[in-house]
């Protein structure tokens, strides 16, 4: 495992170690370029983790200082909390649930697709599913995503059993348990699905795919990649010249260091990394780093999500093995006759009791919401995500208020766009519509969880003035830094982001490749 | 379809050293709520009447009839612990109380613990719940008395699954139902 020294100027350094940053360092290892990823939170591998919900909770969520505002349940229910993220080496691969969608053609066309809408940011994104394919097929191979590469897809389980039933009564016909990167088979190393469940709680035998078990280690063993955990950045330099040259971070000591750079990435989720880009402002660039179009932190998305939990006469064990067990995506489709702009996709979704108590209907109590928990054996679950409207007010922006650095927290801002709100209820009605036709006694509409999927805040876009990176999430001002996370999404699409932010990231280390060999930076 | 027998107590559950023995108290399973002298003993700090009332709260906001006062009483002994060393919350739970049982011996003309009617303790709680008494019970309750391992079996819920090979060969896709819907 290489060791890079701090003053070394050479070394390309990436900030965050998860979908984004993990696959940057790796793909650069493979050609040659010497990294360091600085990850905030420690390392943990797979003997670390347990079959726990709250313990696992607490021993990789992101829970540095936040505070939310806007109208949003979140802000309510849980104000500090504004997202559900992971603070550890693999970043949020360690809890996601696998699912590896790729955006349909027209999501990537959003402004052309869904026109003017009042009060939408809308963009088209500057590439297009075409320029996306190889790299897709790319991110596929690597994550070893079912349904793709000749990989069979994972066995349903109670779970998906109960909506595919439903949703076929309906009518539905894309009914299937998913494209996830979940091994079926025993690939890449490691074993398969042993249908544990608990996969937001770290994969106990690493079947699922993650920048911990798959690309840093594999990365790592080429001798061009280090991996620093406890390693907490919180700002990054630059010289007279406007090029970022290194970044002040505390250690697990606390002590303060510097790393120096030939190039950086921030891949520190959206929160984290138009915060990162704000709390780096100088003489120089006076409204934070890269952010002369003034559009860092704007565009905050998270994916229009509920879930729906049907509720059945007999029992259905949902929690038993993969959490994101299937998926309808009839809906998943661009047609304004519904009542709005964009589509939305329904997915298996299972919680532990201790979980269902938290998040079911948050700050409720007495014998309704008891007489549904003690049903909870019965339950179906369903979780809905779908393309939520970029709007500038929704926004990522400092606090006032101090991190245990001494620097400003985030704030995190957001309310629904009127076309979230059409498109929720929509899926709440099929949602109810699929598990009633299979005899749901009763349904219950939940609220969004805290944000998994965190998108928009340093947007790619065209034009300079409109955006934060270009079309190879490169900086607009500063030529040698890089967004290699969900936070250059110029729109969010209906699909979970992950396969989206692996495959940009692929396709950012060929050009940068391109670019340190041309001498372009 | 492998279902879960709800009612019997698993032996594993206690062998691992459950609720009861955590507590560091004997509470009966059988034991009547309200009898505030039964409690005295174990919540020196709080006093026997405030735990009783606080366990009837916190059974009136999540009410199981299928669980026993111990599962609601680990909640109330934590703060019993705390409340040794923390003057600020042993004042307010005191305070909050006295509210709750003025407020409830006006409207229906007992302490609180002493009306019978679960209707009308309901009806007192709501009054309350802005009180930062309510929305911290709330709060604890949700993870001391659903995230107990001794209480999930009566739920159906089976815990950790990887220390048994997962649900592979245990009935991850046994459901034998649908088709007769």
């Amino acid at each position: 495992m290489a060791k890079f020294d701090k003053n070394d100027d050479s070394l390309f350094v990436i900030i965050g170690s998860g979908a984004g940053g993990g696959t940057l360092g790796y793909e650069l290892a493979k050609k040659g370029i010497k990294s360091v990823i600085l990850e905030a939170g420690g390392r943990h591998e797979t003997k670390d983790f347990s079959n726990d919900e709250w313990g696992m909770f607490g021993q990789i969520s992101w829970l540095d200082k936040r505070t939310t505002s806007g109208d949003w349940r979140v802000a309510t229910d849980f104000g500090g909390l504004p997202s559900w993220i992971v603070k550890a080496v693999g970043g949020s691969t360690v809890h996601w649930a696998g699912a590896s969608l790729r955006f349909q053609p027209h999501e990537w066309k959003a402004r052309t697709t869904y026109g003017d809408v009042k009060g939408a940011s809308l963009l088209d994104w500057p590439i297009d599913a075409k320029e996306m394919a190889p790299y897709y097929a790319k991110a596929e191979y690597e994550m070893g995503t079912t349904g793709t590469n000749g990989i069979p897809r994972l066995p349903g389980n109670n779970n998906f059993k109960v909506l595919e039933a439903g949703a076929k009564k309906l009518g539905y016909k894309k009914v299937h348990t998913g494209n996830m990167s979940i091994n079926s088979k025993p690939r890449d190393g490691r074993i398969s699905c042993q249908q544990i469940g608990f996969c937001f709680q770290g994969c106990k035998t690493g079947a699922k795919w993650s920048t911990l078990v798959a690309a840093i280690p594999k990365g790592e063993k080429t001798g061009n990649l280090e991996v620093r955990p406890n390693s907490h950045v919180m700002r990054i330099e630059h010289d007279k010249t406007g090029k970022v040259t290194g970044v002040v971070y505390k250690d697990k000591d606390g002590k303060t260091q510097i790393q120096k750079a030939r190039i950086v990435a921030v891949a520190g989720n959206s929160i984290e990394s138009p915060r990162l880009l704000l709390n780096s402002e100088s003489n120089m660039f006076k409204n934070g780093l890269a952010n002369s179009s003034g559009e860092v932190g704007k565009n905050y998305m998270r994916h229009m999500t509920a879930s729906v939990y049907g509720i059945f006469e007999r029992p259905v064990y949902m929690y038993r093995g993969t959490t994101m067990a299937g998926i309808v995506q009839d809906e998943s489709i661009h047609d304004p006759k519904r009542g709005f702009v964009g589509g939305y996709e329904l997915e298996t979704l299972s919680l532990g009791l201790p979980f269902m108590a938290a998040f079911l209907d948050p700050g409720q109590w007495g014998r309704e919401f008891t007489a549904s928990m003690e049903k909870y054996d019965h339950m179906a679950g369903m979780w809905i995500v779908g393309e939520d409207m970029p709007q500038s007010t929704n926004r990522v922006t400092l606090s006032d208020q101090k991190d245990q650095y001494g620097m400003r927290a985030p704030n995190v801002h957001f309310s629904d766009h009127k076309n979230d709100i059409a498109m929720r209820n929509h899926a709440f009605g099929r949602g109810k519509a699929i598990y009633d036709a299979v005899g749901a006694t009763k349904t219950i509409e939940t609220p969004p969880y805290p944000s998994t999927h965190n998108l928009g805040t340093n947007r790619m876009s065209a034009k300079a003035s409109d955006g934060v990176v270009n079309k190879y999430g490169q900086s607009w001002d500063v030529k040698n830094l890089f967004v290699s996370d969900g936070s250059q999404f110029t729109t969010g699409a209906a699909e979970n982001p992950t396969l989206t932010i692996v495959a940009l990231a692929i396709r950012q280390a060929d050009y940068i490749a391109g670019q340190m060999k041309s001498k372009a930076i | 379809m492998r279902i879960l027998d709800k009612k019997s107590i698993s032996r594993r559950s206690f062998l691992k050293g459950g609720t009861a023995t955590a507590l560091g108290l004997t509470i009966a399973g059988n034991m009547v709520l309200g009898k505030s002298s039964a409690w005295a003993a174990s919540f020196d700090n709080l006093g026997g009447d405030n735990a009783a009332t606080l366990i009837q709260m916190a059974r009136d906001i999540y009410p199981h009839d299928h669980l026993a006062d111990k599962y609601y009483a680990k909640v109330i002994e934590g703060y019993n612990t705390a409340a040794a060393k923390d003057a600020k919350l042993k004042s307010m739970i005191q305070a909050e109380l006295k509210k709750i049982n003025t407020a409830s011996k006006k409207k229906y003309g007992s302490d609180y613990k002493n009306i019978n009617r679960e209707l009308e303790r309901v009806d007192i709680l709501k009054a309350n719940t802005s009180s930062p008494l309510f929305g911290k019970l709330r709060g604890d309750l949700v993870t001391g008395l659903y995230n107990n391992q001794e209480v999930w079996p009566k739920f159906g819920y089976e815990g950790a699954s990887a220390d048994k090979g997962g649900y592979i060969n245990r009935g991850f896709n046994d459901i034998n139902w649908l088709d007769k819907v």
